[in-house]
């Protein structure tokens, strides 16, 4: 057991009910994630990705096991906790973006340091550091119609890493970009997971993604079936 | 709160028409209560100053038997009047009344009428009755002009009247009409002609006697009568009051109506936006909400709808408000007949109270109407919400 773990995952299981009988959709997982880390897992459709990053997240609890999150279990968090240290330490990217259409880009990546109630100053330097990072402080003014389906994935990036937390989840973040434009996010977030030494951990299926990955987790049927760290 | 406004204010701003739809159908729910209270309130300021300064002063005494329901108890309804009463009518306290009925024969028809006695010096109430002024022997006479209208009378005109005096022995008189008035109060005109005090009680052998008093509404008179009964504003005002409460609750009904089609367009608003927006509803709570400020979030920008339809209502409302209550609201010539007290113009009056308790029951109300759909928020799983499934 690795104690300086930022996820330590124990015997995990969930369950959905399906009619009257019930689904297993992760089985005995058991894993540990370290600060810095680079790491997806990766599995065809329907492998049970998804559904193990939304435990991380603290969006799901696990049916049996435990999942602790930086020294929480997530099974023991009320709602308010659980949204505090989404707040606080996660940051989500999608697939689908998620970005609000109503708001500017610059209002997309402020709402997380709204919600942490950081003064309008430090925010306006904050939000303005973080599309720097994404490169995209050209585009503040725009709203995510206005974008391309890659700027509005940096967007999300930027909005992610904004209030620098210690862990990322990515959900197919590239399943909807082209190949340059996959490549493009995969560099900008390669490097900050190196500068900041924030902790990324991808659900893919795209050879793209995972070529790029420090540490594999095959996952097939809900069951980890490999875990391989790829030598740099 | 001052977050969910922030970011409601964000939201609203962004939906622009339906949000602007929905404002606008509100803002007109509020220009349109307030404004039709308002001509109430005038209404009624209006008929209460006149009913007071032209027909019941500070308060009337009714001989013990009066009741302006009963004409036939009108026969038994006079009282001689007492040297103490005598006195107050002498130093400007009070001014009685004789009233009985007669017939009159306006053009050969016939037509029953309120013949009412007045002092001619009397200075309590606004009834022109310094007309009924005179030197030579015709018995002055004077109508209202809608008295005038329906019996075709004019200035100058002699009519006929005829009655029954404490004896029961009917006896007729031509009267010559001096003068015409014009007043917002109906039951001074419609269907009664004045005529000076003393020529009634001598026509009625009823010397020294009359059916009620009128108080001074300064000096007033304050005793007790034996005999005659002291009916106050509040009782004498019954009908005005009667009449401008059965008037409100149709407005009522236009407002209830106007705002249950702002109330459900926001309801709608809100259930389409909470089934639109479950992705961002979904983002917001992997951002670091709780299901909780999610639904304050929409609560407030639902409600937010009231607040910007009572700033639109002010944009626009408040010059058209502001205009009509100095023009005032030119009635329609014929409400002269409906025999109610109405002027022919009413000036409408707000008060801060109507526009705040306006505001207040809006508010209120949209807030309401805006959290109801968001419970179906704390019912959505998170990870649904994000991938913007339909449940
Ligand atoms: N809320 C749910 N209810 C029922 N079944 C679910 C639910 N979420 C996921 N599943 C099932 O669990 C399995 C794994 O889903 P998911 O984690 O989304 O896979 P992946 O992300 O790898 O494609 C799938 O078969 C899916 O149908
Ligand atoms: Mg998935």
């Amino acid at each position: 057991m690795n104690n300086s773990a930022l996820i330590h995952i124990t015997d995990l299981v969930k369950t959905f009910p399906m009619g009257k009988r019930e689904f297993t959709a992760l089985k005995d997982i058991n894993l540990s994630f370290s600060a810095g880390e680079f790491s997806g897992i990766v599995g065809p459709s329907g492998s049970g990705k998804t559904t193990l990053l939304n435990i991380i997240g603290t969006l799901d609890v696990p049916t049996k096991g435990d999942a602790r999150v930086i020294g929480r279990s997530v099974s023991d968090l009320n709602s308010k906790d659980a949204a505090d240290l989404r707040n606080k330490h996660l940051g989500f990217i999608f697939q689908t973006y998620n970005l609000l259409q109503v708001y500017t880009v610059f209002e997309n990546v402020e709402l997380p340091l709204l919600l942490l109630k950081i003064p309008s100053e430090k925010r306006r330097e904050m939000v303005l550091q973080s599309l720097e990072w994404v490169g995209l402080t050209d585009k503040i003014k725009s709203r995510p119609a206005q974008l391309s389906g890659g700027e509005c994935q940096r967007v999300s990036i930027a909005r992610a890493m904004v209030k620098s937390p210690q862990i990322v989840l990515a959900d197919e973040p590239t399943a909807n970009l082209d190949a340059k434009n996959s490549h493009t996010i995969l560099q900008t977030m390669e490097n900050l997971n190196r500068e900041l030494n924030t902790t990324f951990i991808f659900a893919t299926h795209d050879e793209k993604v995972i070529q790029y990955l420090r540490r594999k987790i095959s996952l097939e049927d809900g069951q980890v079936v490999r875990d391989e760290t790829i030598k740099g | 709160m001052s977050l969910a406004l922030k970011l409601a204010y964000r939201n609203l701003m962004g939906a622009k028409l339906r949000t602007w739809l929905n404002v606008f159908v509100l803002s007109l729910s509020f220009v349109v209560i307030i404004w039709q209270k308002g001509i109430l309130n005038g209404w009624d300021q209006q008929a209460r100053r006149d009913t007071i300064n032209w027909e019941i002063g500070g308060g009337q005494y009714w001989q013990g038997d009066y009741d302006p329901y009963d004409p036939f108890a009108l026969e038994g309804s006079h009282a001689r009047l007492s040297v103490a009463t005598e006195r107050a009518i002498a130093e400007g306290k009070l001014t009685p009344i004789l009233i009985s009925q007669a017939t009159m024969y306006p053009e050969g028809r016939i037509q029953n009428i309120l013949l009412k006695g007045i002092d001619p010096n009397q200075k309590i109430i606004e009834l022109p009755s310094w007309e009924l002024i005179s030197e030579n022997g015709d018995i002055p006479a004077m109508i209202g002009k809608r008295n005038a209208k329906n019996n075709h009378l004019k200035m100058g005109d002699y009519v006929t009247i005829r009655w029954r005096d404490a004896n029961g022995t009917f006896d007729a008189v031509e009267v010559k009409i001096v003068h015409i008035f014009k007043s917002n109060v109906a039951t001074l005109d419609m269907g009664v002609l004045w005529i000076p005090l003393q020529k009634h009680q001598k026509m009625m052998q009823m010397d020294g006697e009359a059916t009620i008093l009128v108080t001074d509404q300064k000096i007033g008179f304050g005793g007790s009568i034996v005999g005659w009964e002291f009916k106050d504003h509040y009782l004498l005002l019954t009908e005005i009051r009667e009449m401008i409460e059965m008037k409100s609750v149709g407005g009522y009904v236009f407002f209830v109506i106007l705002m249950s089609l702002a109330m459900l367009a926001i309801f709608d608003t809100q259930v389409l936006s909470i089934f639109r927006r479950q992705k961002e509803i979904g983002t917001h709570i992997a951002l670091g909400m709780t299901q909780k400020q999610v639904i304050v979030l929409f609560t407030v920008e639902g409600a937010a709808h009231s607040v910007l339809a009572a700033i639109l209502a002010g944009i626009y409302g408040f010059p058209l408000l502001a205009y009509q209550a100095s023009v005032g609201w030119a009635m329609p010539g014929s409400t002269d007949d409906f025999g109610m007290t109405i002027a022919e113009t009413i000036f409408p009056a707000y008060s801060i109270g109507l526009v705040l308790g306006t505001t207040l029951i809006v508010l209120i109300t949209t807030t309401i109407v805006s959290y109801l759909p968001t419970r179906r928020i704390s019912k959505m799983k998170p990870t649904d919400a994000i991938r913007g499934k339909i449940q």
